[in-house]
């Protein structure tokens, strides 16, 4: 089977925004020669169902992800700051919500 | 994240297996995980038969998802209404997406859409059995949906729960939009049974046709089947074959008396001390004979499907020559 087309096609990331307000969020991947090519396949792929009002499309490449073997030096730091939450502080209750 | 371009490198494999038989630091942290019923992500370190086993799992799926469109597509040029014809491009369509989502994620494993088509058009790679029965008549067009499909969702929803974060997204996805696939299906037998003594004939004609295919789909019994145990293991498979089995005879028996069909087995009885259906004997030589490619539309389906992506060949090419071509124009113009 000779494909060599396919081969070449690049990854893109797609990411749909359901409504406006809404942020755009990541929903899938696919294969696509250019991104006018991409974008058109998002729609057909992710958006069948008014899934969507706003597609971005990303080259998988472009993408720098944060390595799993410093998940503890990255986010262990966080884990004793409860400070950071409201929750922390005790507030008289005749005060009311705050 | 649905993407390979980050993945552990290429010969991550051959180390693994070097050092895979004292449990190493790495793999006391994804059996941890597991027993967490965390998820595993692309990124993360895997023991490689469980990669492996992903890969072969989810890229038969997804071929089945590509299979199961022509059995249907046959049926889009003589659907019996405007209103059937669309309803069944519709679904026809869904599947080729449900396709496009499973090989996504089976290609955050390290695999290339280019190796899984080569599996799928060789013959190499296996895809549902059900797929290689005819569809001779439009009732089987409904009965697909409804228990076919049926089927499916009963295997596909506890894998939403998947240890493999991308597949479970996948099948999250997939659940959603099958929802509509068996309940066209099972609205388009109740106007049939509606109809002429005829169409009624066609319905349980269909249907005694598809109902043991259906239970096999299941895969063979629990006692036979060796590897499901590494599977239940690995948070992969979520339910046992036999277990969805009779979930789903349980949840048709009702469906099929409102239908007012009659399910092909003597043997298909109430049991109040179980509290389940009991059913009959499923004939696996038969089953197997299909898996092994001997099933009655086995080459019909591979030739089919070959011949339409060589057909679109040519497509590829041009959309490739097109983007190269927009990237020089740019590049020139930028100069």
């Amino acid at each position: 089977m000779n494909t060599p087309a396919l081969k070449d096609w690049p990854l893109w990331e797609v990411f749909v925004r359901s409504k406006q307000g809404l942020e755009h969020k990541h929903c899938g991947s696919l294969h696509a020669a250019d991104a006018a090519q991409a974008l058109h396949m998002a729609r057909d792929v992710y958006t069948r169902r008014q899934e969507g009002v706003s597609i971005w499309v990303v080259p998988s490449v472009a993408i720098t992800a944060s390595n799993p073997d410093d998940k503890g030096e990255l986010f262990d730091p966080a884990a004793d700051k409860i400070y950071r939450h409201p929750t922390f502080y005790e507030i008289p209750e005749e005060v009311g919500h705050m | 994240m649905y993407t390979q371009a980050m993945d552990i490198p290429d010969d991550s494999g051959k180390k693994l297996a070097a050092v895979s038989n004292a449990p190493s630091e790495q793999e006391a942290a994804f059996e941890a995980r597991i027993d967490a019923d965390g998820r595993i992500e692309p990124q993360d370190w895997m023991p490689e038969a469980y990669r492996k086993t992903l890969v072969r799992q989810i890229s038969q799926h997804a071929h089945s998802e590509i299979v199961g469109m022509l059995p249907e597509g046959n049926w889009i040029s003589r659907a019996p209404s405007l209103k059937r014809k669309a309803i069944l491009i519709a679904k026809v369509q869904d599947e080729g997406g449900h396709g496009l989502y499973l090989y996504s994620a089976a290609e955050t494993l390290g695999t290339s859409r280019d190796q899984m088509l080569e599996g799928l058009h060789s013959g190499k790679a296996k895809y549902s059995s059900i797929f290689n029965y005819p569809t001779l008549n439009w009732a089987d067009v409904g009965v697909i949906g409804w228990l076919v499909d049926g089927a499916a969702i009963m295997n596909q929803v506890p894998l939403c729960r998947c240890s493999y974060g991308p597949y479970a997204r996948a099948m999250v996805r997939v659940c959603k939009e099958e929802s509509f696939h068996q309940r066209q299906g099972y609205e388009a037998l109740l106007v049939m049974m509606k109809g002429t003594d005829e169409q009624r004939a066609m319905v349980q004609d269909a249907v005694n046709r598809y109902w043991w295919k259906c239970l096999a789909m299941f895969g063979p019994p629990d006692a036979d089947s060796p590897h499901s145990a590494q599977g239940m293991r690995w948070g992969i498979k979520r339910i046992s074959n036999d277990d969805l089995r009779q979930k789903f005879i349980d949840a048709t028996v009702p469906q099929a008396k409102v239908l007012g069909v009659t399910l092909p087995d003597p043997a298909l009885k109430w049991n109040e001390a179980r509290g389940h259906y009991d059913y009959g004997q499923i004939d696996w030589a038969e089953f197997w004979n299909t898996v092994e490619g001997n099933g009655p539309c086995n080459k019909e389906r591979l030739a089919t499907r070959v011949k339409a992506h060589n057909d679109g060949q040519w497509v590829r090419d041009a959309a490739q020559a097109y983007a190269r071509k927009q990237k020089e124009r740019a590049l020139k113009e930028a100069a």
